[in-house]
């Protein structure tokens, strides 16, 4: 998607740290000049693409998501957000998608540090389809962003006729008694539990929160004014994601409303398995999302 | 060899512009009573040529894409650039007088976009150079013939992040970077020699790829004789080791750590820092 976006526009540049062989390869061949493998080196990485951004240039910067915001935070911080720079980053395997590599890979608080930096914005799309509109828009995005990534081969569930707005929630779901307020691709375990408790006459909507910062303040409102419980999902420690984002957002408005959010508990993952296993675990998966909405509602 | 350099640069004296704009420097700190006095006397030689005889720059278009860039990684020292600055005319004299004021636009670190010629914020250590790389490779992308200069501190090299910016700079052989190792062999604590030894500090330069040149930082001919021979290789970025005094000028406070940043400044203090000139 980098590549056909560098084909129309020649400010756009890419830069890896050391991806897989074969990454990008149409790009590199093509438009060598614009494509750069750095290396191991993810604060001179960050930095480099700040300097190119003070000179007109967007660069796209991907490699692992807890590489691209763990290692180099002072550098989002200070290169990328304090200059306010056009710069990109797409981080891949957000949440939980390197269970099987253990916590080192696991970027479960990259939503939460990087919420804490003025001008950042983030974005977690949850499939593929909504990714291709994602990084068309990035393109005139004139601040830094993160994309966090999910393995890529999720089920699509966003539709093209809801459009696609950075700063915008998606209403996927019309709202009922119930309300997920989801990002990433616990948009699809929102939908699935929404599906089946229909059965059991318990209608839920879903609000599907692509952009956590700049937060729809007003879209989130808009979404839960009827809803008697609202349940936030997120693939995410529950310290400074998307659920404290949502609380923020009552506190601050004074308004009181039953808030149930599931994530990750405040500990490190000490299994392996698969992101399904890790997440249902952590009880992310659309049977416990049922569970905690009929012991609550 | 570094004995023997240190020494030149401690014997050396200073001409009327340097003790001129040392003059400006106290004035500065003056107001705001507080500054890294050691750390930017060492480097104030190295910034006035620079500014004097090295850069392309136009202060009536400050954003022309064909100027130079200059970055002070070690933003601390700032002391010394904003009065180059204020004296070539960046912004009025005035400023300085307001240094760390609270409605200043020069604060104890540079700032983008508040003081006119400052390319960078700077201050947490390690972020210039690979700026500086990214401005540098930008500007081979674009065929312009900007220069990019960055001032590094010696102490500043403990970080990771200049070597990997090195490593870079010389794989897309940046020769329209350089980069000024200030070299005074002091860093906050007390002696690089003692908290982190950079030595062998031009073979490492030499050994990450950069055409390495050791200089007197506080000779001024020599510094605009050697500027006026870059690239000294066409497929190189250049790497100056300069050899500087901490707190240079201010023989109390030459060489001495406890220079390296003082803060509720008196007016004793104040006073012996004229006395000095």
């Amino acid at each position: 998607m980098v590549y056909e976006l560098a084909q129309k526009d020649e400010r756009v540049l890419f830069i890896g740290s050391d991806l897989g062989p074969g990454v990008l390869d149409d790009f590199k061949k093509n438009i060598p000049e614009r494509f750069f493998m750095e290396g191991i080196a993810e604060q001179h990485i960050i930095g480099m693409a700040a300097g190119l951004a003070f000179d007109g240039f967007i660069p796209y910067v991907n490699t692992i998501a807890v590489f691209l915001t763990r290692r180099c935070f002072e550098q989002l911080a200070l290169d990328l957000c304090l200059h306010d720079l056009p710069v990109k980053l797409i981080g891949n395997g957000g949440g939980l998608v390197y269970a099987p590599l253990g916590p080192t890979h696991q970027a479960i608080e990259d939503i939460g540090i990087l919420r804490t930096l003025p001008n950042m914005t983030i974005v977690a799309p949850c499939d593929a389809e909504e990714m291709k509109r994602l990084i068309v828009a990035s393109l005139q995005w004139p601040h830094p962003m993160y994309i966090r990534l999910a393995k890529g081969s999720d089920s699509i569930v966003s539709k093209p006729e809801l459009g696609f707005e950075i700063g915008k929630g998606i209403q996927l779901k019309p709202t009922g008694e119930v309300l997920f307020v989801t990002t990433g691709i616990t948009t699809q375990r929102a939908l699935n539990a929404a599906k089946i408790l229909v059965d059991e006459e318990i209608k839920c909507g879903v609000f599907h929160m692509h952009t956590i910062k700049p937060f729809d303040h007003e879209g989130l409102m808009q979404a839960a004014e009827s809803a008697e419980l609202i349940v936030t999902i997120e693939e995410h420690v529950l310290n400074g994601g998307l659920g404290s984002a949502v609380l923020e957002v009552f506190s601050d408005r004074g308004i009181i409303k039953k808030v149930v959010r599931l994530g990750i508990p405040d500990v490190f993952s000490e299994k392996y398995g698969s992101q399904d296993i890790l997440m249902e675990s952590f009880g992310l998966d659309s049977e416990t999302i049922i569970e905690m909405v009929r012991l609550r509602l | 060899m570094n004995d023997i350099m240190h020494q030149a640069a401690l014997d050396i004296p200073l001409d009327e512009r340097s003790r001129y704009l040392r003059k400006m420097a106290v004035k500065t700190l003056e107001s705001g009573k507080r500054a890294h006095l050691g750390s930017a006397m060492s480097i104030m030689e190295i910034i006035r040529v620079l500014y004097d005889d090295f850069l392309q720059y136009d202060v009536s278009n400050l954003n022309n894409p064909n100027r130079d860039r200059f970055i002070l990684s070690k933003g601390h020292g700032c002391l010394a650039q904003y009065v180059v600055l204020a004296d070539k005319g960046f912004f009025d004299n005035k400023e300085l007088l307001k240094f760390c004021h609270e409605d200043s636009i020069l604060g104890g670190h540079p700032e983008y976009g508040k003081i006119p010629g400052v390319e960078a914020s700077t201050g947490a250590l390690g972020h210039g150079m690979p700026i500086g790389v990214g401005m540098a490779l930008a500007a081979k992308l674009q065929k312009r013939k900007s220069r990019v200069a960055v001032i590094v501190g010696d102490g500043e090299t403990n970080e990771g992040s200049i070597w990997e910016a090195a490593m870079s700079a010389a794989k897309h052989k940046l020769s329209n970077l350089t980069v000024f190792i200030d070299y005074n062999k002091i860093q906050s604590y007390g002696f690089v020699s003692e908290v982190l030894n950079p030595e062998p500090i031009a073979d490492k330069w030499t050994s990450f790829g950069f055409a390495v040149k050791e200089i007197n930082g506080h000779d001024v001919n020599e510094l605009k004789k050697q500027l006026s021979k870059l690239p000294y290789r066409n497929q190189k970025p250049t790497a100056f080791i300069c050899h500087t005094i901490k707190g240079k000028g201010f023989p109390f406070a030459e060489n001495d750590p406890t220079w390296h940043h003082k803060s509720n400044l008196s007016d004793a203090d104040i006073q012996k820092m004229y006395d000095s000139i």
